[in-house]
């Protein structure tokens, strides 16, 4: 089980209560992550990244265990303890964005 | 009893306004998508009940709302907004070729007589359309595929198409304007475009009449003579009385010809509001005070609509969408300004009052005539 934590604009627009627990097939990766996330809620797809090219929107961050993810191989797995659900995968709108 | 619904899109969400025919008393509700820029609110004038809300904001652009109850309840639907082909470039402020980057809806406009197409205008400039209620949209491409379209550039909002307009009585005839290209008509239901500038001057391009490059802010048509159109250029008031085929100065004796939104009397095709803005570089009202400019002759002579309007220490501006009119039989008048104040004017603007003072910055004004 992932744990994603949204910004509360998208909490908002998709309805979301608190955190997203994720089912994800195969490999655990920002990619994979967040299409499970946009299968789950179709509304969020275009908010987070591009419909086509899949790049990040630019004012919006990702990080994990203290680290941010924003520029790293979307394809790389994400840490053991975001795979295990131990910490979440968070999704955050940039400071300058706001 | 029949009542009015006004659809208010401001900087941080929407509100909704209804009165009953009087238009004395109002019921506010809202902020909907509180904290997103709501560009626009519009019901189909085939369903009242269906509405379409452009929200957007930096950090997750462009979603679009729909609603089937009159906006008791809304639900996002498609906001993939893809350019058809390679997207090209266009002219960047600096005049340099800039890719065709989609950013944001600014306006919608249903259709006439199917709640379920409605079309978009963008920015960087095109025009979408949507035949499912909003799910899915295609681009109009003949409009942004012009051979000008290399030319356009942007204004101070962006290089945005922020007017459509339906011909009620010509089959696939409709109207679009684009700041900072100008007016462009279509015959064939938007497959394909033509620049309708001749008449218009505008310093601040090279050459001042050009087939296009004009900051158009604003055109109005009234239902029941759609050869008539109105524009708010950047400076300078026109109307044309061929359908766009050409254009003639009606500012007359405008205190000054700047502003933004321009709209008609639903019932007198020859009787238009403004409202003049200082200039520019001054985006307010001349000496501070608030004043809708009203012509009963179709232009050139004005009048000014000051009462219930502050008079003094009045420095806001009033955006291009946010003016709108109700069809009751006196007919409702109202307008939004970056102040956060909703007046309305249930004479035909002889006087005015406040619906709502102190919501954010408004963008969009729209208003529903319900039975």
């Amino acid at each position: 089980m992932i744990r994603v934590v949204l910004p509360s604009h998208l909490r908002r627009l998709a309805s979301i209560d608190g955190e997203v627990k994720l089912e994800v097939a195969g490999a655990v990766t920002q990619r994979s992550v967040l299409d499970a996330l946009e299968a789950a809620y179709p509304m969020l797809r275009g908010t987070i990244r591009d419909h086509d090219t899949k790049r990040r929107r630019a004012f919006m961050r990702f990080f994990a265990c203290e680290e941010d993810l924003s520029h790293e191989d979307m394809d790389a797995p994400l840490p053991d303890r975001v795979a295990t659900g131990a910490e979440p995968y968070l999704i955050v709108g940039a400071m300058a964005g706001g | 009893m029949a009542g009015v619904r006004v659809l208010v899109g401001t900087r941080k969400g929407a509100f909704v306004l209804s009165s009953d025919g009087t238009r004395r008393s109002w019921e506010v509700s809202g902020p909907h998508f509180g904290g997103w820029e709501i560009y626009h609110v519009k019901g189909s004038p085939a369903d009242p009940n269906r509405l379409y809300a452009s929200q957007h904001r930096g950090w997750s652009g462009q979603v679009v709302q729909r609603s089937d109850d009159g906006g008791a309840s809304w639900r996002p639907v498609g906001n993939k907004f893809s350019y058809a082909g390679a997207p090209g470039t266009h002219q960047w402020y600096d005049g340099t070729p800039h890719p065709w980057e989609f950013e944001r809806v600014w306006h919608f406009e249903p259709s006439l007589d199917d709640p379920d197409t409605v079309y978009a205008g963008v920015e960087d400039a095109g025009l979408f359309r949507s035949a499912d209620g909003g799910e899915n949209w295609e681009e109009l491409s003949g409009l942004r595929g012009h051979d000008t379209g290399s030319a356009w550039q942007p204004g101070g909002g962006g290089m945005c198409l922020h007017t459509i307009i339906l011909d009620p009585a010509t089959p696939g005839r409709m109207f679009t304007a684009i700041s900072a290209a100008g007016a462009f008509r279509s015959d064939d239901a938007g497959q394909t475009w033509r620049p309708i500038n001749r008449g218009l001057h505008s310093q601040g391009i090279p050459d001042e009449d050009a087939e296009v490059g004009h900051c158009v802010h604003r055109i109005a048509m009234h239902p029941s003579r759609p050869s008539v159109l109105y524009m708010q250029k950047h400076w300078d008031v026109l109307r044309s009385d061929d359908a766009g085929e050409s254009w003639q100065e009606i500012s007359g004796d405008l205190p000054t010809d700047f502003g933004f939104p321009i709209d008609v009397h639903a019932h007198e095709p020859e009787t238009v509001y403004v409202v003049p803005i200082t200039s520019d570089e001054l985006h307010y009202p001349p000496d501070g005070q608030l004043r809708v400019y009203r012509s009963r002759t179709a232009g050139d002579e004005w009048e000014p609509l000051a009462k219930g309007l502050p008079q003094q220490n009045c420095y806001v501006n009033v955006l291009r969408d946010a003016m709108a009119v109700d069809s009751l039989e006196e007919c409702g008048v109202y307008f939004g300004t970056t102040g956060g104040q909703v007046y309305g004017s249930a004479d035909g603007g002889d006087s005015w009052a406040p619906i709502v003072t102190n919501l954010p910055a408004v963008l969009s004004v729209e208003v529903q005539t319900l039975p």
